[in-house]
């Protein structure tokens, strides 16, 4: 049944997705553009925003403090332009770590939670860490994503993201790039970034963490990818999981430069 | 500072906004007293809503300027924007077609304020949305399909 | 806060615009969760925007308004530093006030 077509739209036809091509469906784009923009006046995750915040400065867990000396590479509690620099190397862990992963760390060792208790809602809507995270993200807007690569274990994650951006497997044997590394396609009327190009991953990356319209609520970068590779019909990583990571600082460092602008909006 | 309390419904199970913002000393001398409408809002259809605001067969009109998106992404948040240039305009309400209740939305618009309003609102599956208003005591109306692609009342 | 809300008004001339973004589940009652239970309906009813303590914009809501709604309108007669107020009660009886100045 497939010979005919190329294989990643033979693949996305087995997922049940209506890929388009560029200027099949240009007036439904405008109108949903347009119902977008309206949207836009007042992005819901303002108010993602304002809870993080609140929480950032709560007192929790058994040591009953808040996240004031929490460090997500600049310094503790220094988090303008912060996420724009992140994933990153942390020597404290000895880990390459993102935003997310970041406040897990901080939430088990100031502020005395297990990792059950700061990890247990990261999947539910409207949740702690997406309104952290959320929060943390909107202090870095107007600043661009800057991730050197400098340490060599951000390097080694990288080229692993690199390779698990690009490698094919499960059952469908689809890979991100399968849909993630052509221009000018579409799933669903929203465009789908292609990530090898730097232009394309900027318009992308900078808008995460993105209130989800279908979702009606906020997404993190990480909830995003681990729903990606899901949707790929792999075995789900598991949350904070290295091979995410890999993934993300991928991704940021493909969209160096680019100004970051989140919370945005997104199908 | 915001602050939240729970209050004791009133023995008919709505609570007058009036004595809230009385106890909470937030009035002005222009406020009016008011209760929830719950039969508007029970109302199935146009002419029955328009009887229980208490006018009477409600007009098209090409005064009132309705914008909305023609596709709805999300159902559940659906971006709507009216404006009025009828005269003496002192209530908007959004109504939705296909809703299981018709009344999504009364505005009343005292003097002083433009008779325009946004909010986003669920629809339930594609239908006509209607702008209804009130100037000068007469009842008009406008309205517009919006297409949902995936619906926002339930599940 | 558990209940944030953005208030921004801002005055152009005469005109204040207001945009309000209010943090409220706004349940329809219609919906189940993850258990198959159908959700309680949980909706903001009355809602009232003062300034100065008079009112410029009052309105009943249904269920129907979306979940965190938004409302924007404008008003004649406000200045920056004149004292807009939001005010919403929801049908289970909760309550809820913030306060912002005009810009």
């Amino acid at each position: 049944m497939c010979r005919h077509l190329p294989s990643w739209a033979c693949a996305a036809l087995a997922l049940g997705l209506a890929v388009s091509a560029a200027g099949d469906d240009d007036r439904a784009v405008r109108e949903i553009q347009k119902y977008r923009q309206m949207l836009q006046e007042a992005n819901p995750a303002e108010l993602s925003e304002l809870r993080g915040e609140d929480l950032w400065h709560s007192p929790r867990g058994r040591n009953h403090v808040g996240l004031e000396r929490c460090d997500l590479g600049l310094g503790p509690g220094r988090l303008e332009g912060a996420y724009a620099r992140l994933p990153r190397y942390f020597p404290d862990t000895g880990k390459v770590q993102d935003a997310e992963s970041r406040l897990v760390t901080c939430m088990l060792t100031l502020q005395g939670m297990t990792l059950e208790e700061a990890t247990r809602d990261w999947h539910s809507p409207n949740s702690d860490m997406e309104a952290l995270v959320t929060y943390v993200a909107g202090l870095s807007r107007g600043y661009a994503i800057d991730v050197p690569l400098s340490h060599p274990e951000e390097a080694r994650m990288a080229a692993a993201g690199e390779e698990l951006f690009f490698r094919r497997s499960g059952p469908l044997d689809f890979g991100c790039s399968s849909c993630h590394s052509m221009p000018g396609r579409r799933i669903r009327l929203q465009e789908v970034p292609d990530f090898p190009d730097p232009a394309s991953a900027r318009g992308a990356m900078t808008q995460w963490p993105a209130y989800r319209v279908s979702q009606g609520a906020v997404w993190t970068m990480q909830r995003r990818l681990i729903d990606c590779v899901r949707q790929m019909r792999w075995p789900q990583p598991d949350y904070l999981s290295d091979a995410v990571i890999a993934l993300e600082i991928y991704l940021q460092r493909q969209a160096n430069g680019g100004v970051m602008q989140a919370p945005g909006m997104r199908r | 500072m915001p602050h939240s309390r729970r209050q004791f419904l009133t023995s008919s199970g709505t609570v007058t906004l009036l004595t809230l913002m009385a106890a909470a000393g937030l009035l002005g001398r222009e406020a009016a007293a008011r209760q929830w409408n719950k039969s508007a809002f029970d109302s199935k259809n146009i002419e029955d809503l328009v009887r229980t605001l208490g006018g009477t067969a409600p007009e098209r009109s090409d005064d009132i300027v309705f914008v909305g998106p023609e596709i709805a992404e999300n159902g559940a948040v659906v971006p709507v924007e009216v404006a009025s240039r009828l005269p003496g305009t002192d209530s908007i309400a959004l109504l939705i077609e296909k809703n299981p209740n018709l009344l999504a939305a009364n505005f009343t618009i005292p003097p002083g304020t433009l008779p325009e309003v946004q909010t986003r609102v669920k629809m339930a599956e594609t239908c006509d949305v209607y702008a209804l208003v009130r100037a000068q005591g007469k009842f008009y109306y406008t309205a517009m399909q919006i297409k949902v692609t995936v619906g926002g009342c339930g599940g | 806060m558990p209940n944030p809300m953005r208030i921004r008004a801002r005055s152009d001339g005469d005109i204040v615009q207001v945009r309000v973004l209010i943090s409220h589940v706004m349940e329809t009652g219609l919906r189940k969760d993850a258990q198959g239970e159908l959700v309680p309906a949980h909706y903001i009813q009355l809602i009232d925007v003062t300034y100065d303590g008079r009112i410029v914009l009052s309105a009943e809501w249904g269920p129907a308004v979306s979940r965190n709604p938004y409302l924007a309108f404008k008003f004649r007669g406000g200045a920056p530093g004149g004292k807009l107020r939001v005010t919403w009660t929801d049908n289970l009886g909760e309550t809820q006030s913030h306060e912002a100045a005009v810009e």
